[in-house]
């Protein structure tokens, strides 16, 4: 079978052998395209990934305050410049003694991304652990109370600020979105319209247009005397619209639970907001979580746009960091290190994504036989 | 009708009278509120400096003319063009790339389909701004200047400076190879819808692909030996400190067509894998079944299923590029997003640069959406 001609029965020769020999004829040299094919990619391989592992590991420069080993003739990758601003890029210009506050605070951003991660958690007290983590973030980060210095928030920074803005944009983002994708499936027309001009007006525009809106009209349009910090506008745009494209994942969701159930739930004399509540949301919700989970990491590669309006996130320290004269010229290893970082928490996300679509699927496949639109 | 809430009519009218009244007034809050504050900062609407000398210089610029005291609006048009450009090579060469990953995702060859999945894995989790910061770091930190810049192939050049390419000397006779293509191409089409109705009639066939394959390219070449094979290379050379002749791309555009390119096709990669698989088994086999050889199979029965799949996301990631091409400010590619902002900065018209940005994007967004719905009308599953 050549290639492109049977994705499927493709997909089913590159089962593996338990020979390692039989393996390795069926999956790189049957027949002479194939040959060819891994030829080509072995010889490839051998002329840019070994001299990539060279400059990164064999001859990268790991220690050197003052840069000066990576100035010398031949020095690989300088992964110095990590070794000497990993404070300041993690943690932004947060006071550095009380620097463990925000590594706390991120370290329970991750804990709850666990704890929510795991089905058995899927209870209505997992509601209760997310305010408790979140006030417990809020007070870290801020301080002020239990003998903590207060540190205000222009000096937040890193990673804390960008887990931050991610967590809170799409945690008050989706109340939101539930409402206008009930909206756009409403049958009133007023209520359809206003949900459909604000969806595809917000999805319309680039997240930099209302970023730059957050920050130099929204001032404007607040009455003399009331002003907004820097921080708190950007979080603001970034809630209005992830909460568009999450509008359009519930929709989604929304679409696929069969006719029968809202009948059932009728007929039964439920009203509008009770059958929502208890019938249809329930079950859209729980098979939107897959495509949630994929917003969730769009959105949270987005965060990075803050950058442009001047916050300190991740992507902003580690670029700040270059401004520094002896570490400038080295932009190639800290934006690596700054993909490393985004890929860690991306990457585990659309793992999990992944895994839980294969068994909500598999669950489903269970049920009785349901349409979906 | 009872004018009560408890008739369901009755009700629906009232909240909606209700929410429409809550946005309104909202809506005017805000205005009148901006219109407070623009008066107490002096700030005075409207789009009139559209027409004042814009006073700054655009670093690059396609197809429209410009320097430092041309208006605004000439400055913006200059930007649009620029997000244009950028935009539409990012399309083509997304595309290409991201249909090449996905199908080398679904070769039997363990290492091709490996290396595919790494790209994908690798590309989609990682921001595309830090993407754009890394290319552009790669060529303005990482390239050799001028004097020694990189040759991979004879005549380009790449240097700090950006990339330089030869350029083809025109004469008069391109533009008559480039009428007998386009002459070539009519009558191609011609062909393919004679044969098309000729089969349709008597069941013959005819080979219609080929035959407009040679004429569209056929014609072209016969004018070019004919006209003596004018060809003719510009060739880029140093010249003091960088490059002239030829054609150049600088770091910036280089950067974001690069970040752009290979960041979408990651994503156009899992589409048409996506699309490919979705065409299911029996479809091949019954084609085979009925005695169609493999391109035709390709191309009566699999194509079309699996087009119906790739194209309506397709076309969002290409609405998505054009939106990430916004991303050009940070890098300092002048875009329309870029260009906006400088002349909100100079100005301090807020309000209208953003509602000039916000109306692009919109202009484009909407087209291609309703391109997109009558697409879906007219590839529709026709069913019972």
């Amino acid at each position: 079978m050549t290639m492109g001609s049977d994705p499927n029965v493709a997909a089913r020769n590159q089962k593996k052998g338990s020979d390692p020999f039989l393996w390795v004829r069926r999956n790189l040299f049957s027949g002479w395209k194939n040959t060819l094919a891994t030829l080509v990619i072995v010889t490839l391989l051998w002329k840019l990934a070994l001299p990539f592992l060279d400059w990164a590991l064999v001859k990268a420069v790991w220690w050197s305050p003052d840069a000066s080993s990576c100035r010398k003739a031949g020095a690989g990758a300088c992964w110095a410049l990590i070794a000497d601003k990993h404070r300041f890029m993690l943690f932004g210009t947060y006071p550095y003694d009380a620097q463990w506050r925000p590594a706390l605070a991120s370290l329970i951003f991750v804990v709850l991304y666990v704890v929510s991660a795991i089905r058995a958690c899927w209870r209505p007290w997992l509601a209760l652990v997310w305010l408790g983590g979140l006030a417990a973030i809020g007070v870290l980060m801020w301080g002020g109370v239990f003998g903590l210095r207060y540190v205000e928030n222009e000096r937040w920074g890193g990673l804390a600020l960008t887990l931050l803005l991610a967590t809170f944009g799409i945690a008050l983002a989706f109340p939101l979105s539930i409402l206008l994708a009930l909206g756009r499936r409403s049958t009133m027309p007023v209520i359809h319209w206003l949900a459909i001009g604000y969806i595809e007006l917000i999805r319309g525009v680039p997240l930099i247009s209302l970023l730059f809106m957050a920050s130099v009209m929204l001032p404007l349009f607040l009455p003399e005397g009331v002003s907004i910090d820097k921080l708190l506008r950007a979080q603001i745009a970034m809630i209005l619209f992830a909460a568009a494209y999450l509008a359009e994942v519930v929709r989604g969701g929304l679409q696929a639970i069969p006719r029968g159930q809202y009948e059932a739930a009728q007929a039964l004399g439920l009203s509008y907001w009770k059958m929502m509540g208890f019938i249809i949301l329930p079950q859209a919700l729980r098979i939107s979580i897959p495509p949630l989970v994929n917003t969730f990491i769009a959105f949270f590669k987005d965060t990075s746009l803050v950058l442009i309006i001047g916050l300190f996130d991740l992507l902003t320290t580690i670029k700040v960091s270059l401004t520094e004269p002896k570490w400038s010229g080295y932009g190639v290893e800290a934006y690596l290190f700054a993909a490393a970082v985004y890929f860690i928490f991306c990457f585990a996300m659309s793992r999990y994504s992944q895994a839980l679509e294969a068994s909500l699927a598999a669950a489903q496949s269970r049920a009785p036989a349901k349409e979906a639109a | 009708m009872q004018l009560s809430l408890r008739d369901a009519r009755f009700r629906a009218l009232v909240f909606q009278v209700v929410a429409l009244g809550a946005v309104l007034a909202a809506l005017a809050y805000l205005v009148s509120n901006t219109v407070t504050n623009l008066e107490a900062r002096k700030i005075a609407s409207g789009f009139g400096f559209l027409a004042r000398e814009a006073g700054f210089a655009i670093g690059e610029t396609t197809f429209i003319a410009y320097n430092a005291a041309d208006t605004y609006l000439r400055a913006l048009a200059v930007g649009l063009a620029n997000t244009f450009r950028v935009a539409l090579l990012g399309v083509v060469l997304a595309t290409i790339v991201g249909t090449i990953v996905g199908l080398a995702r679904l070769s039997p060859n363990w290492l091709v389909s490996r290396l595919a999945t790494l790209y994908v894995e690798v590309l989609r989790n990682v921001p595309l701004l830090v993407q754009l910061f890394f290319w552009y770091a790669m060529i303005s930190e990482n390239l050799p200047g001028p004097r020694a810049a990189l040759k991979p192939l004879p005549g380009v050049f790449l240097s700090n400076r950006g990339i330089a390419l030869p350029t083809l000397v025109t004469e008069s006779a391109h533009a008559w190879i480039f009428g007998a293509f386009v002459l070539g191409l009519l009558l191609a089409w011609r062909i393919a819808v004679w044969a098309r109705r000729r089969q349709a009639r008597t069941g013959r066939q005819f080979h219609a692909f080929w035959a407009g394959l040679a004429i569209s390219l056929g014609l072209p070449l016969v004018v070019f030996v004919g006209a003596g094979a004018p060809f003719e290379l510009q060739v880029p050379a140093l010249a003091g400190f960088n490059f002239s002749g030829g054609a150049t791309l600088t770091p910036e555009f280089a950067a974001l067509l690069a970040g752009l390119t290979i960041y979408t096709a990651a994503f156009v990669a899992e589409i048409v894998r996506a699309g490919v698989l979705a065409v299911q088994r029996g479809q091949f086999e019954a084609a085979n079944a009925l005695g169609l050889h493999r391109g035709l199979t390709m191309r009566l029965v699999v194509l079309p299923q699996a087009l119906r799949v790739i194209v309506p996301p397709l076309t969002s990631q290409y609405l998505n590029l054009t939106k990430n091409s916004s991303l050009a400010v940070a890098i300092g590619y002048p875009d329309i997003v870029s260009i906006a902002n400088t002349a909100i900065n100079q100005t301090g018209q807020a309000i209208e640069g953003i509602a000039i940005i916000m109306a692009v994007y919109l202009t484009i967004s909407l087209s291609i959406s309703a391109f997109m719905n009558w697409y879906n009308k007219r590839i529709a599953l026709v069913e019972r």
